[in-house]
């Protein structure tokens, strides 16, 4: 167990260091941030001295080279959009990007096994047809435009929802909170509802379908047979079994909320990380895209890491193949 | 004591209702990238800075220099070199202490600091200094007869403050340091900050000791500022009532803000014209198919290429009617901007093709058109509708529209033939349109000139300009310079972009040319 842990750590550093490189090597091509750091009266002699300052007249790999000597340190630079040291500021909008990431993966998760489960049982049902077919357009219709939709209907027309923004923040030390007003618990509901839609329509037909395939296993019938009421074969025996695969998906998903917080935080302006790197990308803010690259990898690399653990507290064949016991 | 708590019930009763019914949520794309009034030279920046700090001269709504901490200003008479400003007297800043000309000594001095984004702008100031407590003197290296143009976005901020604070230098990006002054802001202004968290929101509140509170409407007593980068959110933000001012409407949704009760568009020509720049100068280009010649360096080509575009489509089907056609590189409330001049540009497919002929381009040639495709409205539109019209004359364009940060790198390492550009014009005189985009480059000068295009009597001329204190000869220099730029023809001017700003009804205020709401001018209808 543990070698396999340390086996895996070491992966995942590897994997890092190779996604900071490829990531320097693009920054070249997102464009040059002389310009936009440079009023309009800049002169030639401005651009010359401020890339030597900044060190974008280095190769790439020393440029690499001095920001994970930096953030080793804990020290990932200074915003050339904001001029304040990019750690900073990502503490500063981290709690957006996981309050509303958090609240889209709840949403995501209960309502899709929720309604994986229904249609499964009830799968000629004239309601697992209807909640089928909506689902199609949330697997097809891109974010953005489910987010401008919903805006329009709950903002514009109907008044009741906030089009933008977090509403009113608690702040409980360095984190502010949204979920302690009216008014940010109200701002949450569009954005992870764009958010988590895809994700959760997603969970609902993959459980659905697992659900099928278990439904018609031996041991159901078994179950049946033994008298059991229809709740405990559907959720203790059926269920159960289903989970793995749905734990799985479910994992990389969590991650893919995080790091596709990106558009949907654009459309609802929300203060997020996602926003945060969009500005960055638009002004070649390289220490804010390098930072937020490398926290979305350590993210990624993160969750396959708790994935892979969690197979062995699921599934206990798992754990006697790696114990050897056979 | 139950009569004083009952007066002062009324009275907060009476302070919360003004307040709350006097709030300006005001939302546009971009948020200020700094409360350091020297860091950014940067619309939203400025934009912001202006509510809060102040500069001794500045522009009104209609784009007329008005005193701001300065009463007075006047060229000295004994030296030309100098400039004598007359401080108001009786200003305070946001913290109650005094302000003096020691701290616009030391506010130009900072704004003039190799780190500071306006030191151009004061390029030309030798010293500055204090000859009194409410008078200042600047020197230049010669006469400069437009200093006071300059300085309309140079803030002043209080020196003890500054010294206090650890906010002497400008902020860089360098220390790593967070500057106080990037967050903090301790100005003269109508407004002073309440809170501020950058891409999220900031709140204004009226200060009452403001020297110009009897002076101007004031009808706001708090502006929250809230940045909207989507436009689509924005306008949407806008039709449910939950900002009340936005100041960049797209243009294809201008009909539904303007079409909705109780809002309103207001447009005005806004401070930027639009243009293609050419390569004319180099012998042979990199873009084009035409081998060991540059067809661009034939001014019959570029006269021909401008006579192909027709400005009075591009306004009517991709501006949908939000543009005003240029014909030359000049906003119109810009000194030395003329009305025949800029009435010039006509459509003329016909004599295009003859002046192609006669060029001995008769069949054509293809070229390279670089197009930024998130800077100015509608950009890759306009470049798209051009690509047509210049086929017309045989000329074939393979268009390449990249974001802005890939587009301007290519117009300083001259890497493009055929380019587009903006160009607003903050000292309101041609002299700034001649330094950058007329001059040849050098060190000092046209660092936005990239037509490669150099005219040893013209750059002389340019920079005569400078210290020349008669203004009727400047002007008249002025008026030739722009005779051969029009000769010439090295810019195809396209058109003067329209500000749309959406508000609702009982917002009152004109359009600012330059993009820069002052809200003490607004009133409440």
């Amino acid at each position: 167990m543990l070698a396999y842990v340390i086996q895996r750590v070491a992966q995942s550093a590897l994997v890092l260091l190779v996604v900071g490189l490829v990531a320097f090597s693009m920054f070249r091509f997102v464009g040059d941030p002389i310009d936009n750091m440079l009023g309009q009266e800049r002169t030639q002699a401005d651009i010359e001295r401020l890339r030597v300052v900044l060190g974008l007249d280095q190769p790439f790999v020393v440029q690499y080279y001095k920001f994970l000597e930096g953030a080793v340190q804990g020290n990932f630079g200074v915003s050339y959009r904001q001029g304040r040291p990019v750690s900073d500021i990502l503490i500063e909008r981290a709690p957006a990007t996981l309050e509303l990431a958090a609240v889209s993966g709840f949403l995501a998760i209960s309502i899709g096994i929720g309604l994986g489960v229904f249609t499964a049982i009830r799968r000629n049902g004239i309601g697992a047809n209807v909640i089928m077919s909506a689902s199609l357009i949330g697997v097809s219709l891109p974010t953005f435009l489910i987010g401008i939709l919903l805006i329009y209907l709950f903002s514009v027309e109907l008044g009741w929802l906030p089009s933008f923004g977090r509403g009113e923040t608690v702040d409980i030390g360095a984190w502010s909170t949204g979920f302690l007003t009216a008014s940010g618990l109200k701002a949450l509901i569009l954005p992870s509802i764009t958010l988590g839609l895809y994700q959760m329509t997603l969970i609902m037909r993959l459980v659905r379908s697992e659900m099928l395939e278990v439904l018609r296993q031996d041991y159901i019938r078994f179950a049946r047979a033994r008298g059991l009421r229809e709740r405990a074969v559907n959720f203790r025996h059926a269920l159960k079994n289903t989970l793995v695969p749905v734990i799985t998906v479910t994992g990389l998903q969590l991650g893919s909320i995080i790091a596709f917080a990106i558009i949907t935080e654009t459309v609802f302006q929300w203060p997020g990380v996602g926003l945060l790197f969009i500005n960055a990308i638009q002004f070649v803010d390289i220490p804010v895209m390098a930072a937020y690259l490398m926290l979305i990898s350590v993210m990624f690399v993160g969750i396959n890491l708790i994935v892979d653990l969690l197979y062995f507290a699921i599934d206990p064949r798992l754990r006697v193949d790696r114990t050897g016991g056979h | 004591m139950k009569m004083r708590s009952l007066i002062a019930t009324a009275v907060l009763l009476s302070s919360t209702s003004l307040v709350s019914a006097e709030t300006l949520k005001w939302a546009r794309a971009g948020d200020s990238l700094t409360l350091d009034p020297h860091a950014q030279n940067e619309g939203p920046t400025s934009t912001l800075a202006h509510q809060i700090m102040e500069p001794l001269v500045m522009r009104d709504h209609s784009g007329a220099l008005v005193p701001a901490l300065a009463t007075e200003w006047a060229p000295s008479t004994d030296n030309p070199n100098v400039w004598t400003f007359t401080l108001r007297e009786g200003v305070t800043y946001h913290d109650g202490s005094a302000f003096n000309a020691e701290d616009v000594v030391f506010s130009l001095n900072r704004a003039m600091t190799p780190d500071s984004d306006y030191k151009e702008l004061l390029a030309s100031v030798k010293e500055v200094r204090a000859v009194g407590d409410y008078t200042i003197e600047i020197e230049t290296d010669g006469p400069n007869p437009i200093m006071p143009n300059n300085l309309t976005n140079m803030f002043i901020m209080d020196k003890g403050w500054a010294e206090a604070n650890g906010a002497v230098k400008v902020q860089d990006y360098e220390g790593g340091e967070d500057t106080f002054a990037a967050k903090n802001a301790n100005g003269t202004g109508p407004y002073k900050l309440v809170s501020r968290e950058p891409d999220v929101k900031t709140v204004l509140e009226a200060y009452d000791g403001y020297w110009g509170a009897d002076e101007f409407p004031l009808a706001y007593t708090t502006i929250e500022y809230t940045p909207i980068q989507n436009a689509a959110t924005r306008v949407a933000a806008l039709l449910s009532g939950e900002v009340d001012f936005i100041q960049d409407v797209p243009v294809q949704d201008l009909e539904r803000v303007a079409s909705t009760d109780g809002l309103d568009v207001r447009t005005a020509p806004q401070n930027r014209v639009i243009f293609f720049g050419l390569n004319a100068g180099d012998a042979d280009l990199a873009n084009d198919n035409v081998e060991g010649k540059n067809p661009l360096a034939d001014v019959r080509v570029r006269r021909a290429m401008s006579m192909a575009i027709n400005r009075d489509a591009i306004k009517q089907i991709v501006m949908r009617g939000q543009s005003q056609p240029a014909g030359m590189i000049a906003p119109p409330f810009v000194n030395g901007w003329d009305e025949t001049m800029d009435a010039s540009s006509k459509t003329d497919i016909e004599g295009a093709k003859a002046l192609m002929e006669e060029a001995g381009y008769g069949d054509g040639f293809s070229i390279q058109l670089d197009c930024p495709n998130d800077r100015y409205i509608n950009d890759e539109a306009i470049c798209q509708a051009s690509v047509g019209m210049l086929a017309q004359i045989g000329i074939t364009v393979n268009l390449d529209a990249k974001p802005k940060a890939q587009h301007f790198p290519l117009l300083s390492n001259l890497e493009t033939d055929f380019y587009m550009l903006g160009w607003g014009v903050p000292t309101y005189d041609s002299e700034y349109i001649f330094n950058f985009l007329v001059h040849g480059r050098t060190d000092k000068y046209g660092s936005w000139n990239a037509t490669r295009f150099t005219n040893d009597g013209l750059n002389e001329k340019i920079v005569s300009l400078a210290g020349n204190t008669d203004l009727e000869a400047r002007n008249a220099d002025i008026a030739s310079i722009w005779e051969a730029v029009q000769e010439e023809a090295i810019y195809i001017p396209l058109h003067h972009q329209v500000l749309n700003w959406g508000m609702k009804s009982s917002v009152g205020t004109v359009v600012e040319a330059e993009d820069s709401p002052k809200i003490k001018y607004f009133e409440i209808n």
